[in-house]
């Protein structure tokens, strides 16, 4: 089988993947989106499926369209891409389908998010509704720091920073969970330690191989389910009063840590994903 | 054989592995610049700063 990789930088999951699909005996084609232009009226190189890589989400999202209109099956598709790029659109597909998660409150100017935020009591959580890694989240004790905060994002240029994700802030107990979902399995996931409030490993969390229960597993698919499906990385909370709350859901997810700490091949499993995907 | 590609910093040598892929970092040892390996449109590897992260980059 013919198994594309849509990517613009490559990280170690890329090359694993490479790796991945050579040894499971198919033929890796690589659509490195920023070597070349793309011609909707153009015959494609024949593929069965791809997998999107890209480290942008606006190429994420862009190459997810375009491959898919011309007939590719891309995982994630553009759709878990799109909901799982702005965390309004997850919060809101999360909610509607029953997921516990951390009251979230959303605003579109500095008055009404501080209004919101008198409804959530402090410390709370402003986030941007796009980004990754831990960007721009600010964990904010009081109406002062807010202010300050809404202030320099009133002047940030990029209007996406003018929607305001406000959240609660969950004590979590010095960790959270990065469960992944690929297709109907849940087969691994790791806790992020740190000391530190943001547990994202790209800031130094420490990953550890974390055992699965059901409730775990069954959140997690509904979770994935909720925002499309595909390859995901569900984050989990653990709050100490109401159990499990689902954070986010991560569309282009690495698991570079989660293969360290685990020991097996993901990149294999997603293969056998897209496989089955490139058969239905 | 390591292939021979030229920095667009400055203008010297940087020998990357033959099975190297589109869309790699390297880091020129000579000068420090960042690079990423990408296709040319005759289809040859060539040599570019790489970008930085930007605000959409992520999981």
């Amino acid at each position: 089988m013919k198994i594309a990789i849509i990517y613009d930088v490559i990280r170690w999951e890329e090359k694993d993947l490479v790796r991945a699909i050579r040894e499971l005996g198919h033929e890796p084609i690589l659509f490195h989106v920023t070597s070349f232009f793309l011609d909707p009226n153009s015959k494609l190189p024949e593929v069965d499926v791809a997998i999107n890589r890209c480290v942008s989400h606006s190429r994420a999202v862009a190459s997810a369209i375009f491959y898919e209109e011309k007939g590719v099956p891309v995982v994630n598709s553009a759709y878990t891409l799109i909901v799982t790029g702005n965390k309004l659109y997850t919060t809101m597909k999360l909610i509607a389908h029953n997921i516990p998660t951390p009251r979230t409150l959303f605003a579109f100017t500095k008055e009404t998010a501080l209004k919101a935020a008198e409804k959530l009591g402090y410390p709370l959580v402003v986030k941007p509704i796009i980004g990754s890694w831990g960007r721009l989240i600010a964990k904010v004790s009081d109406k002062d720091s807010l202010e300050s905060i809404l202030e320099h994002r009133e002047y940030m240029q990029n209007p996406q920073y003018k929607i305001y994700y406000l959240q609660e802030y969950v004590r979590k107990p010095g960790r959270d969970l990065r469960i992944f979902a690929i297709g109907d399995s849940v087969p691994l996931g790791i806790y992020r330690v740190s000391s530190y409030w943001k547990t994202n490993t790209a800031l130094g969390g420490k990953a550890v191989c974390a055992k699965i229960n059901n409730e775990l597993e069954e959140l997690t698919l509904k979770a994935a389910k909720a925002v499309g499906g595909g390859v995901l990385g569900v984050d989990i909370f653990e709050d100490p009063m109401r159990g499990y709350l689902v954070d986010e859901v991560n569309g282009v997810t690495e698991y570079r840590n989660t293969v360290r700490v685990c020991g097996k091949d993901v990149s294999k499993m997603i293969v056998n994903y897209l496989v089955e995907v490139a058969k239905k | 054989m390591p292939i021979r590609l030229q920095c667009p910093l400055c203008g010297s040598e940087v020998e990357v592995p033959d099975d190297v892929l589109p869309g790699e970092i390297v880091e020129h040892e000579e000068c420090g610049a960042q690079l990423e390996v990408y296709k040319d449109s005759n289809g040859n590897f060539a040599l570019r700063l790489a970008e930085n992260v930007g605000e959409d980059w992520g999981e």
